[in-house]
């Protein structure tokens, strides 16, 4: 057989747009989900004799449709089988749809399959779980070795967030303006969270779920090319752009975190960087801003520092003040105090974060942070506290070993 | 004579492309490129960010009319371009206006380079 890899590619990019017209034809995401699997199918026949469809995902959405309709019939035995040169004859299949459907009826589709993945009813953890299976086609296999369950437990999470979803009533009449911009909203949340899922994962697990950060970065600009003038999905896309550059400087050979700071800058991603800072550079421009943004301009700050000397701490320090009124939060107070600290030390820092301690007290990165401020004053026994309740609290191995090695520096006699 | 060899691709495609295999088409381009540099026939070779990453202004009225994306027409006809180095979108879309103001009527689609090699060939 011959080279076929370029056919996975197609496939997975015009995976979301046909999954999404199938779902607006049969309302349903397992029809939909199985028409597109055996379009798949046939492409996969079809294509290396044929060539590529000019459009591919035109190709898949009238293949898939027939094959479902199809495939409803005979189980209905209504109707006789249709010939297989019959089903298989698509050469006029393409030009008809193509004129067919429209760009803003894909947008839309796309949209409204984001969205059905982030029902506010869905735990996070299952809206991510199913938008990996429904618009990125990850098996089930494959997202069970990302979030580290049983390949059973998966499948589970997944048949309990389709059915929640079958019975929420998805809206498939075209979306208002309103309703539009509040699903963009609850789509980038999800596609956030999805990102931070394989962000957070630690060295350890950087094969499987630092795909997770590609896909969200997929899906984060599949979503800014429907919508080129929404400054927060430009901001969105930036941001994982940004924190995504520094993939190879967050752990050393030893799967240890490597604080920001302490990163070898030349491992950056300058690729990534020049289009993250592209794109927060356009979103300013609409002079709307959103927590998108100004999280985009943090992370734009640090991208620009070719020395954690350069990092502008006070202009991040203003940036986290913006963020805490248009979202305040403990967890973006406790980073404003992190960016305080650089700006005028650990005291003020320590005072900010200290009326936090009941809302985050199952928080690592607070325990850990005050350890942080509290050694630098000087008060060890309290740092240590603070450094082992943070290691209790760690989420990773890679956490946890951070905190320990703190743990270690207290230890040690000041010279 | 030069020539402009200009790449068109579905950025559906190359944008789900892994890392590896977006690696492997660019160590296999840059092989052709070495030779074609060493021959001294290779110019600037351009790799351009994606096109969400696009602005365009629209001078075909005034003032012109700076929009988000790429340029989508298919009246007009790309006809050449150019790089310019600039610290960030505010400073090209001035150089842009002023060209603009030079030769008014169509548009500029303002790009982010990816990669640039401004190469060896001579004018």
């Amino acid at each position: 057989m011959s080279d076929v890899s370029w056919i996975d590619a197609v496939l997975t990019s015009a995976r979301a747009q046909a999954v999404a017209a199938l779902l607006r034809y049969f309302r349903d995401l397992d029809i939909a989900e199985e028409a597109f699997q055996e379009a798949c199918l046939r492409a996969l026949k079809s294509w290396p004799k044929n060539g590529p469809p000019r459009d591919a995902a035109a190709w898949l959405i009238m293949v898939g449709k027939n094959a479902a309709i199809d495939s409803v019939r005979r189980q209905r035995r209504e109707a006789p089988l249709p010939q297989e040169e019959e089903i298989s004859d698509l050469s006029d299949v393409e030009a008809s749809t193509v004129e067919r459907i429209d760009e803003a009826d894909y947008r839309d589709d796309i949209l409204r399959l984001l969205f059905v993945c982030c029902h506010p009813e869905l735990p996070a953890t299952q809206q991510i779980a199913l938008a990996l299976r429904i618009v990125s086609g990850l098996s089930t296999r494959q997202i069970a070795r990302a979030f580290l369950v049983s390949d059973d437990a998966m499948e589970q999470r997944i048949t309990r967030a389709k059915a929640r979803v079958a019975k929420a009533n998805v809206p498939f009449e075209a979306p208002s303006a309103a309703d539009r911009s509040e699903r963009l909203a609850a789509v980038a949340a999800m596609l956030y969270l999805l990102f931070n899922e394989g962000y957070t994962a630690g060295a350890s697990a950087q094969g499987s779920r630092a795909a997770l950060c590609d896909e969200a970065i997929r899906l984060s600009r599949l979503l800014l090319r429907l919508f080129p003038t929404e400054p927060e999905i430009m901001a969105l896309t930036a941001l994982l752009l940004l924190q995504h550059a520094r993939a190879r400087a967050r752990y050393d050979e030893e799967g240890l975190v490597v604080l920001l700071e302490e990163q070898d800058r030349q491992l950056w991603d300058q690729k990534s960087i020049a289009e993250g800072l592209a794109l927060i550079d356009k979103a300013v421009r609409h002079r709307r801003p959103g927590p998108y943004q100004v999280q985009a301009a943090i992370a734009a700050l640090h991208a620009r520092a070719q020395h954690p000397r350069d990092t502008d701490w006070g202009e991040i320090e203003l940036l986290y003040g913006a963020l805490e009124r248009m979202q305040p939060s403990p967890v973006v107070t406790l980073n404003r105090a992190v960016a305080a600290a650089k700006v005028r030390g650990p005291e003020p820092a320590l005072a900010m974060i200290e009326p936090l301690a009941a809302k985050l007290d199952g928080y690592f990165y607070f325990h850990g942070a005050r350890g942080a401020f509290l050694f630098e004053l000087g008060r060890s026994e309290e740092a240590r506290v603070a450094f082992n309740r943070a290691i209790a609290l760690a989420n990773t191995p890679a956490e946890a070993a951070y905190i320990r090695h703190q743990l270690d520096r207290l230890a040690q006699p000041l010279p | 004579m030069h020539y402009a060899i200009l790449c068109y691709h579905d950025e559906n495609v190359v944008c789900a492309w892994s890392k590896q295999e977006d690696d492997a088409v660019m160590a296999r381009l840059s092989r052709v490129q070495e030779r074609l540099a060493a021959q001294g026939k290779l110019g600037p070779v351009v790799r351009l960010l994606p096109t969400t990453a696009a602005t365009t202004l629209r001078k075909d009225r005034e003032p012109p009319l700076v929009i988000d994306g790429p340029f989508a027409e298919t009246k007009e006809q790309l006809l050449g371009f150019y790089v310019v180095d600039c610290a960030s979108l505010e400073e090209v879309l001035q150089i842009a206006q002023e060209l603009a103001a030079a030769n008014p009527g169509g548009a500029y689609e303002i790009r982010p380079i990816g990669v640039f090699n401004p190469g060896s060939a001579r004018a």
